[in-house]
């Protein structure tokens, strides 16, 4: 709370900071080096950090529970998909479509909201589930009778970001450095964000997240304090959709190729799951879940199928299926070691320690 | 000019099922009164309190207050109307700090939203320190003021419900309604719990009381209703009420002199 009133910052805060920033800068040349995928990975990293955290907001803040989530990442992917792709022939610069998807998704949010305000837990959950599984259904069939989605082939040739003639897409060589496209892309999604990072601390330490954390709290209270869950709630749902839009976009971007595959029940499940590893409502832990959780699946599969060679002579797994199985098996570990999370929000912690007494 | 009275209710019925929790109950409360509610467990005292606030629809019946009809409002907009009330068990926001609960309960009064928290403008900022400000003035107003970094589940008993009362208060209520706030109270407590009171009258804001502590109940309010299986047997000023056979009926089965005089 008392963060807001800062005394001066000291110098070795801004070093702290100038350190960080430099990394920052330096990682997509670092990874670079060890291929253009790992910068691939990082972006997608950057690109689940956004969906964790507007979740986030409806989970870890509100305290409601979405499996659909990813629902709102596809509205906003082929919202850019259909905006600036050959599909219809139109062609809108990356600026005007991102705050665009962002509205439509928030759109959907209040549409998946205002039916479900009155369940809770496994009921909402259950609801939101229908809810991610109809838009995906909805993107597989809308071919026909009038061709709107491209169905399960899904949309192409989606325009790149680009300023004027310079594209982030391909490679391009500037003081002698070649930056390739995954690289160029980096950045945006770094500015991105970071944006979306600054906003969600924001809300939370504002009057509207205390009214999300009182309902989480306590809806009854909240309610007799003059709080209107209603509205309050249909806010948690639309900002949450809202940066999920927001990721869609930027996703359909840097990908330039979107198709109703990737937006399965198994993205809400591990968007949930960044979430719920991290820490539920801390905002650097649910960022530290997500960068994790993009990342440990790719090393593994780089690591599994050398290692199992290099001890068996042969592949007795193949990396795919090994990776799952860690995977879950990283996941029930740290739900029993850590209920409340790897980096859990005071808050969230103390909950958890009461319902476990 | 003002009306004498602030809440009038008239012919409030509640059942549940078969159970008539309330039935045809009127009474009136008039400005600046601590106005007391008695009965004994189970008379619909707090069914009264939900029906009022808007937790529960009335099954007949119309509160008006401050001049203007309450009915089908939802709790938040029963807050904003200006009645805020207390739980008779402690509904606080255990895990957050005293002093966020108390910042919690000037919502209704603030009104800053997505854009002001993300933008952060002159207008905001100013809004949230005056929410800070007050918050802070309240806890000390009720006494709690040296807890308002502690976790509201870790305050004693006492000092919970006296955070409850200053959450309520942040809603700057025309009608404060408290349901058994002395319970688990012990006589040092109840003291300054009557003094507090006393002093929320004084400031201006209208008091409806649910209370077991005949002691408190006796020296504190000006007029108390007594419901008995949901229906009103008393209204009147406190020293009248605890004379009429009809409440020490319901409170010992008619056979023994209720003891109350010394109160």
């Amino acid at each position: 709370m008392s963060a807001r009133h800062k005394k001066a910052i000291p110098a070795r805060v801004w070093v702290g900071v100038a350190l960080v920033a430099l990394a920052l800068a330096a990682l997509p040349f670092v990874a670079g080096l060890a291929g253009q995928a790992w910068v691939r990975i990082l972006n997608f990293a950057m690109l689940y950090v956004m969906l964790a955290l507007g979740l986030n907001i409806v989970v870890g803040f509100a305290g409601l529970l979405d499996l659909g989530y990813i629902a709102f990442y596809a509205v906003g992917a082929y919202t850019y998909a259909l905006l600036a792709s050959p599909h219809l022939g139109i062609h809108l610069p990356f600026w005007v479509i991102v705050p665009l998807s962002a509205a439509i998704a928030c759109l959907f949010g209040v549409l998946l909201g205002t039916p479900t305000l009155k369940l809770r837990g496994d009921y909402l959950a259950i609801v939101t589930l229908g809810f991610g599984e109809i838009i995906r259904i909805f993107l597989n069939n809308l071919n026909a009778p009038i061709n709107v989605t491209n169905g399960p082939q899904g949309i192409n040739m989606i325009d790149p970001f680009a300023i004027g003639g310079f594209s982030l897409a391909g490679t391009t060589t500037l003081l002698g450095v070649q930056i390739s496209g995954p690289q160029k892309y980096y950045y945006l999604l770094l500015l991105i964000t970071i944006a979306v990072i600054v906003i969600n601390l924001r809300l939370q330490d504002s009057r509207l997240g205390r009214a999300w954390e009182a309902i989480r709290e306590d809806e009854i209270a909240a309610k007799a304090m003059g709080i209107n869950t209603r509205n309050v709630k249909l806010l948690a749902f639309a900002m949450g959709a809202s940066f999920g839009g927001i990721a869609g976009a930027v996703f359909s971007a840097t990908q330039q190729f979107v198709s109703p595959e990737s937006f399965g029940l198994f993205e809400s499940v591990i968007v949930l799951a960044m979430v719920v590893l991290g820490g539920m409502g801390n905002i650097p832990g649910v960022i530290l879940g997500a960068v994790l959780l993009t990342l440990l699946p790719e090393v593994l599969r780089s690591t599994m199928e050398p290692l199992q060679r290099a001890l068996f002579g042969r592949v007795w797994i193949d990396a795919e299926t090994l990776r799952l199985l860690v995977f879950g098996i990283a996941l029930v570990a740290i739900m029993l070691y850590r209920p409340a999370g790897l980096w859990p929000s005071a808050v969230r912690k103390r909950e958890l320690e009461v319902a476990s007494k | 000019m003002k009306q004498l009275s602030l809440l009038t209710a008239r012919g409030i019925s509640k059942r549940f099922g078969g159970v008539h929790a309330l039935t045809n109950v009127d009474f009136t409360i008039n400005h600046g009164e601590i106005y007391g509610l008695i009965g004994p467990n189970g008379a619909g005292k707090t069914s009264l309190f939900n029906v009022l606030t808007g937790i529960y629809a009335c099954d007949g019946g119309t509160f008006n207050f401050d001049g203007e009809p309450l009915d089908g409002l939802k709790p938040n907009e029963v807050a904003a109307r200006g009645i805020a009330r207390t739980f008779q068990n402690i509904r606080l926001f255990q895990n957050l700090s005293a002093l966020e609960n108390v910042m919690i309960g000037r919502h209704v009064r603030t009104h800053a939203g997505v854009f002001g928290a993300i933008f952060r403008d002159q207008r905001t900022l100013a809004e949230e320190a005056a929410i800070e400000k007050r918050a802070y003035e309240l806890l000390e107003y009720v006494g709690v003021g040296k807890h308002a970094n502690a976790q509201a589940r870790h305050l004693a008993y006492g000092d919970q419900r006296r955070l409850e009362i200053a959450r309520a208060l942040a809603t700057e209520p025309k009608l404060l309604a408290l349901d058994e706030p002395a319970a688990g109270m012990n006589a040092t407590e109840t003291q300054a719990l009557k003094n507090l009171l006393e002093g929320i009258r004084r400031d201006g804001t209208t008091i409806l009381l649910i209370e077991h502590d005949m002691k408190l109940v006796m020296s504190v309010c000006d007029r108390v209703l007594v419901l008995d299986y949901g229906k009103k047997i008393a209204e009147g000023p406190a020293a009248e009420v605890q004379k009429d056979p009809k409440v020490i009926a319901a409170y010992l089965g008619g056979e023994v002199s209720l003891n109350l005089k010394r109160a």
